[in-house]
């Protein structure tokens, strides 16, 4: 390009100009093919609160409904159960819910807003998981001995506690997470929306 | 053997003479057949070890061609059809069922998948053995790496597109790996699903990278792996450059044309291989559960998660890694030290050409150190690849965590013993029998 050896500098700032500014504009280019990446508008607007009817739900039993695509569950507690959740404290990563995976009204020793009744997405924190129901105490589902009863995730072997309580030194990193979840009667909760939303 | 150092093609006066010569004059077809095969002088010493290559490139033929086919019948729908199944997973059953030759097509395409990871970690372990990664051929073998990488996300973005069970968890849980990544970990989990759960988004963007990025990737990535290898020239199970010594002509005294010896050579490699693979393909398509597992033969139910869950046979090695790790580290948590540790493991052999200190390249000049490290790699490989198919337990975590350990050590502590062996002298020439 440059004639015996010189350069002609003002034609290299216009190179470095045009470069730049077209590098720019490369990038500017990208934003809507990454956006496009991002939940759709659809995607956001889903997810309405969902009512449940828990008047058949029979202390020991649990129901799934489907909140946002996610499995939540309804548990009634029976006082085995209930009682299962004290002796826990020291096994537990997190006894006292300190994290940040409940609204304030259930940030409590049941982690519930009624105390036998767990509302809780039955999703696991590790990689996402939906763990599985160990209800029976003891090894008679293939659990470790002196196992209390809750869950184990199937992927990576995270167990809860019947409040959802993640045990220590496994992968997940916190408790289940409690939705925002309201009682509209006695036995009719509405998942999704709490008393600031309502 | 770079391409272009060869005279253009001279016609003999026939038609057919006269097209070629008229066809060289405007593109480089005979430098690139002579560079590439019928004067790309290759060791005469290659044996076994030496097949996996072409059979790699004759997979990633059946993959992209039984692909082509499957498109054409497959529907990248999460919505539930009128019986209240996924159209995904229902146009998977249609494929299986009502389209003629469908399942074998389908077979062969899954059965791919799965051969294609033996012939790839075949082909890896030659390079173990033979210290093909050593200078000069480090850029091939990272090429190959990124190959190994892109061939592990093609396979993840395939295995969701059944619409399975399996499918459906599977990528819950590697999508969710990503979200381990602080700061910007959610955000990313979020633009790869591009809903707040698996779904019908994520399912469209999945086949998109599954039939049109990686591919272009891939074949990109082949293409320089191999211009890689012929600007270098072959390694050999001795570990001996055989261009250091050239004949009168500048040909490699040790070298033979690629074109037609170790074309025909890799025929028999070839049709050994197509008789295992459809052996595979008729009678086990299913692979005993490892190949297509049970679990994916229900659709996908993001309310429940399969009693057992595991990735396909030849992720779980590095699933095991992942799921060895459980202590915290530094104030953050196991879960995303068990994604740096998973990745790190996959990534680490693109360090081999670096790590490896010895002064000989093959196994055969090698002494007692890098046969047993290399003896207990394999098996630890084995031992965590085992252990990933099963359900977590405290002993499978604890041996989990002896061979990860081991397996990082193997990469790790190489710069140093590599070079205690004890080594054998290496010819000058290449042998063989």
């Amino acid at each position: 390009m440059s004639n015996q050896g010189k350069m002609d500098c003002g034609r290299r700032r216009l190179v470095v100009a045009t470069a730049a500014v077209g590098g720019a504009g490369a990038v500017a280019a990208l934003v809507p093919f990454v956006s496009s990446l991002l939940p759709s508008e659809r995607a956001k607007a889903a997810g309405a609160p969902v009512e449940v009817d828990i008047s058949k739900l029979e202390p020991g039993q649990m129901m799934t409904v489907e909140w946002r695509g996610k499995p939540v569950w309804i548990i009634n507690r029976t006082k085995e159960m209930m009682d299962t959740l004290p002796k826990l404290a020291d096994a537990v990563a997190d006894p006292k819910s300190e994290k940040n995976q409940q609204p304030a009204y259930a940030q409590n020793d049941t982690r519930s807003i009624k105390p036998e009744i767990m509302v809780v997405v039955g999703i696991c924190t590790h990689l996402g998981c939906s763990p599985s129901q160990k209800f029976k105490a003891g090894t008679e589902e293939g659990m470790p001995d002196g196992w209390l009863g809750g869950f184990l995730c199937p992927c990576h072997g995270s167990t809860f506690d019947f409040a959802g309580r993640v045990y220590k030194s496994k992968p997940a990193p916190t408790n289940l997470e409690v939705p925002p979840h309201v009682y509209l009667a006695d036995t009719r909760i509405l998942i999704g929306e709490d008393k600031k939303g309502a | 053997m770079a391409a272009g150092n060869f005279e253009k093609y001279k016609s003999d006066g026939s038609l057919a003479g006269n097209a070629l010569e008229w066809v060289d004059a405007r593109f480089p077809a005979t430098s690139m057949w002579k560079g590439h095969l019928s004067e790309y002088y290759a060791p005469k010493n290659f044996n076994f070890w030496y097949f996996f290559g072409s059979l790699a490139l004759l997979v990633l033929v059946i993959q992209i061609v039984t692909g082509i086919f499957l498109v054409m019948h497959y529907k990248p729908d999460a919505a539930l059809n009128a019986n209240g199944v996924p159209i995904a997973f229902a146009s998977v059953e249609y494929i299986m069922r009502d389209v003629s030759g469908g399942w074998l097509i389908r077979y062969m395409h899954s059965t791919g998948a799965s051969a294609f990871f033996i012939v790839v970690y075949m082909h890896m372990f030659r390079g173990l053995l033979y210290g093909s990664y050593r200078k000069p051929r480090e850029l091939t073998w990272l090429f190959g790496v990124g190959i190994f990488l892109c061939l592990m996300g093609e396979a993840f973005f395939g295995y969701l597109l059944p619409w399975g069970q399996m499918s459906y968890w599977g990528a819950q849980v590697i999508v969710n790996l990503f979200s381990a990544i602080p700061v910007i970990g959610g955000d990313l989990s979020l633009i790869i699903r591009g809903d707040f759960v698996v779904g019908d988004a994520t399912l469209n963007r999945f086949f998109s990278f599954h039939v049109i990025a990686f591919p272009l990737v891939l074949i990109g990535l082949v293409a320089a792996h191999v211009l890689a290898l012929h600007e270098t020239g072959s390694n050999n199970p001795d570990g001996v450059e055989i261009k250091a010594n050239k004949d009168e002509n500048g040909i490699p005294r040790d070298g033979i044309p690629f074109h037609p010896y170790y074309t025909v050579k890799d025929i028999v490699g070839v049709v050994v291989f197509l008789m295992v693979f459809s052996a595979v393909m008729f009678w086990a398509p299913e692979g005993g559960g490892y190949f297509l597992e049970t679990p994916n033969f229900y659709p996908a139910d993001p309310l429940k998660t399969p009693p057992h869950i595991a990735p396909v046979w030849y992720f779980t090695p590095f699933y095991s890694i992942l799921r060895a790790v459980t202590y915290p580290l530094f104030g953050l948590d196991a879960k995303f030290w068990g994604v740096v540790a998973m990745g790190a493991s996959v990534v680490i052999f693109a360090f081999l050409p670096w790590l490896d200190r010895s002064p000989v390249k093959s196994i055969r000049y090698r002494g007692p150190i890098y046969k047993t490290l290399l003896t207990i790699f394999v098996i630890c490989f084995f031992v965590l690849g085992y252990l990933g198919t099963l359900s977590p337990s405290p002993m499978g975590e604890l041996v989990s965590q002896v061979c990860s350990v081991f397996y990082f050590g193997f990469f790790l502590a190489m710069p140093w013993w590599s070079r205690m062996d004890k080594f054998k002298p290496v010819p000058d020439r290449v042998t063989f029998k």
